[in-house]
């Protein structure tokens, strides 16, 4: 996306869930990129489109509920209004709740008065019963109003229409000026602020008056919150549905993780006839190495994340997934953060990578920094298959009971990293993250029915391809570092076996041995490679024995087992999440404890273990 | 007609009540503001939550779930 000198900036504002972002993407198309704005760490996303010969680049600001500049948000919102960078402003506002959207496009207005007011979702208005007289709206506030169904493109050409109109300065505008010119105010900066934004809600709650007519009454809406919130309804739904997508995202990727692998398979065997007359170092290094390693990592995690971030999305977008965080809230307050890392938390286990950025939803940024911190308490997608190989290998029998078994084993891991994750958070919140928890109003956006293929599309593209795209970027060198130690021998064994001697003492105090704990160390570019990385090791990586007489034959027992699933749940992040971590929070201080809490919880556990079971 | 005033968060499901005083300093104060919570605004307890906090309200056509902690510094009139 490049910005012509001739382009016009046309900054887009608007309230948290008003389908601001289905208004950006349908004008702009893939033609976008995120950024931050300079000097600060809130992302901004820009692209570019084109109408009747003109550019555009669409800015989009973060959701907010005013510009009175108390957070960094608002800061940057109100800046960029105030600045010559925005030719227009456009306010997008949720026609289903427009009295409160008003109160921002007033102080916008107030800013400027180059701004077109967009009111989105007017099909979900309608569904409500809620008539709104545009015109009389554009009269009142002064400025051209256009209605938009961005989700179905209604409107928007007009909207673009208007903006172009806007740029060449063929619309009069007079925006209504809601804080009086004239008098001064005694008072302090706190009853100040206070006055001005009862005047704009005041004169919102007016305008709003004029010009909507109808209830907003949805009782279906009502009736489906009383089941999705009730005690016994909302709990057994909110587990039912977790295990659900757990189930979909695990069988589900079984068939394309296969097909892949034998995708890939072939493609190696492609390449390495072209590899034929190359020297043969070179050739097993790219193909065993980099290209193996690369192929296997994107086969395991690309179908699971396929399925399981679509799903999430889906759910995000129906509205869902705030009724858990009011469900859970209450859990979490008393580990001093907010029911918003129950979401985060849900997002981890498809990625971790993905879980920390999905933490931006939570607003303090003491709280946000505990959901980050423990996110990785978690297992994600890539530790699933090691957990299930080992339960079936070490601790079930076959048959019918044996999944039955198999399930409930892994469901109680997986509930010991959720209290693991309360736990955490109660310390980090007493210790390092000391503070009181703040501030906690969290909107309940109405149900809407979300557009399936377009949701679909987006999820893929920017959560899977974006965490996949980095995944294949580290697993690339971290497979030319494997192939080169477990086959550059020194005094008779390879590097990696002398690594896995040298760490043994330390693997045996936890429970396990040298060879898992390398292994482990050697996933470090992604955690579904640490499984192939204790066969690798045991040079049976092409074995056809069953894994469990693989394991017991290098004289694993059950108890190292547990110990190996214990530590697969607690020990460092991915690389992936740990680059992410630090691009979320910043500072090198926050990611080094994002690595060494997990690795602490992980160590102190399996030593605990080991001393209980021996 | 005496009209009595009560903390928010003692407000039944369904039961509606004018604000008469906010309590909160600082964020919290600012996030109501935000939201459209200031003095005279009528608000609505639609849903308490199972384990007591938070409750849902609807304030000027939003949903919104405020902890019982913040909304005990909120007084209604009913």
């Amino acid at each position: 996306m490049k910005k012509r000198e001739t382009d016009f900036v046309v900054g887009l504002v608007g309230n948290p869930n008003v389908g601001k972002s289905t208004v950006f993407n349908c004008l702009t198309g893939l033609n976008q990129h995120t950024g931050n704005w300079p000097g600060k760490t809130v992302a901004l996303a820009r692209g570019r489109y084109e109408y009747k010969g003109n550019g555009y680049v669409l800015v989009d600001l973060p959701g907010t509920y005013s510009l009175f500049a108390r957070s960094e948000e608002e800061r940057v919102t109100a800046d960029f209004i105030s600045s010559s960078q925005a030719d227009v402003t456009v306010v997008v506002c949720d026609a289903t709740c427009l009295e409160r959207n008003l109160n921002l496009v007033l102080q916008v207005l107030e800013k400027t008065s180059r701004v077109v007011v967009c009111v989105n979702l007017l099909d979900e208005a309608e569904k409500a019963h809620v008539e709104i007289d545009l015109s009389q709206l554009e009269k009142l506030l002064g400025v051209p109003v256009v209605g938009t169904v961005a989700g179905c493109g209604k409107g928007l050409e007009r909207l673009q229409g208007k903006v172009k109109a806007m740029t060449e300065g063929n619309i009069p505008t007079k925006p209504v000026q809601t804080v009086p010119k004239t008098g001064s105010f005694c008072g302090d900066e706190e009853h100040k602020t206070d006055f001005l934004a009862e005047l704009y809600i005041q004169k919102a709650e007016e305008i709003a008056k004029a010009c909507i007519s109808g209830t907003g009454e949805r009782p279906w809406q009502r009736k489906l919150d009383r089941v999705l919130t009730g005690k016994f309804s909302g709990t057994a739904i909110m587990l039912t549905l977790l295990m659900g997508v757990f189930w979909l995202t695990i069988q589900g990727a079984n068939y394309p993780s296969q097909w892949l692998q034998t995708l890939f398979g072939w493609l190696g065997g492609k390449l390495s006839v072209l590899m034929q007359n190359w020297p043969v170092w070179l050739s097993q290094l790219l193909l065993d190495g980099v290209y193996a390693t690369t192929a296997q990592v994107v086969s395991v995690m690309l179908p699971p994340m396929a399925i399981f971030f679509p799903i999430f999305t889906l759910l995000e977008d129906f509205g869902y997934l705030p009724r858990v965080a009011f469900l859970l809230d209450r859990r979490f307050e008393a580990c001093g953060s907010c029911g918003k890392q129950a979401l985060s938390l849900c997002m981890g286990f498809g990625c971790n990578a993905a879980g920390v950025v999905g933490c931006r939803i939570v607003d303090s940024p003491r709280e946000r920094m505990i959901a980050i911190l423990t996110n990785s308490l978690v297992p994600c997608n890539g530790r699933f298959p090691i957990l299930i190989a080992l339960i079936s290998a070490f601790f079930v029998g076959g048959g019918k009971l044996g999944g039955l078994t198999a399930a409930a084993m892994l469901t109680g891991l997986v509930l010991l990293s959720i209290l693991m994750t309360f736990a955490v958070s109660r310390v980090l919140s007493k210790t390092m993250l000391r503070g009181m928890p703040t501030s906690y109003a969290m909107e309940l956006p109405p149900f809407r029915m979300p557009r399936i293929g377009k949701v679909i599309v987006r999820s893929l593209l920017d959560r899977t391809v974006y965490i996949l795209g980095r995944a294949a970027a580290v697993a690339a060198p971290a497979g030319l570092v494997i192939w080169c130690i477990s086959n550059i021998h020194v005094s008779g064994t390879s590097v990696l076996l002398h690594i896995a001697e040298f760490l043994d003492p330390v693997g045996v105090l936890l429970g396990m041995n040298g060879v898992i704990l390398t292994a482990f160390i050697l996933g470090f570019p992604a955690n579904e490679l640490v499984l192939s990385m204790v066969l690798l090791a045991l040079s049976a990586q092409n074995s056809t024995q069953p894994l469990g007489m693989v394991l017991t034959g290098a004289g694993w027992t059950w108890q190292t087992a547990l110990c190996t699933m214990l530590f697969c749940l607690f020990h460092w992040p991915c690389s992936t999440t740990v680059l992410t971590i630090y691009k979320e929070t910043g500072s090198k201080r926050w990611t080094l404890a994002g690595v060494l809490i997990p690795t602490t919880v992980g160590v102190l556990l399996c030593a605990l273990c080991n001393l209980l079971l021996k | 007609m005496k009209t009595v005033e009560i903390q928010l968060s003692r407000l039944a499901e369904g039961q509606q009540g004018t604000v008469r005083t906010l309590e909160q300093k600082g964020s919290m104060h600012r996030r109501l503001q935000d939201l459209g919570l200031i003095s005279g605004t009528v608000v609505r307890c639609l849903r308490i939550a199972p384990a007591g906090s938070p409750v849902i309200y609807e304030i000027r056509g939003a949903m919104v779930a405020l902890r019982t902690r913040d909304a005990e510094k909120i007084w209604v009139t009913v």
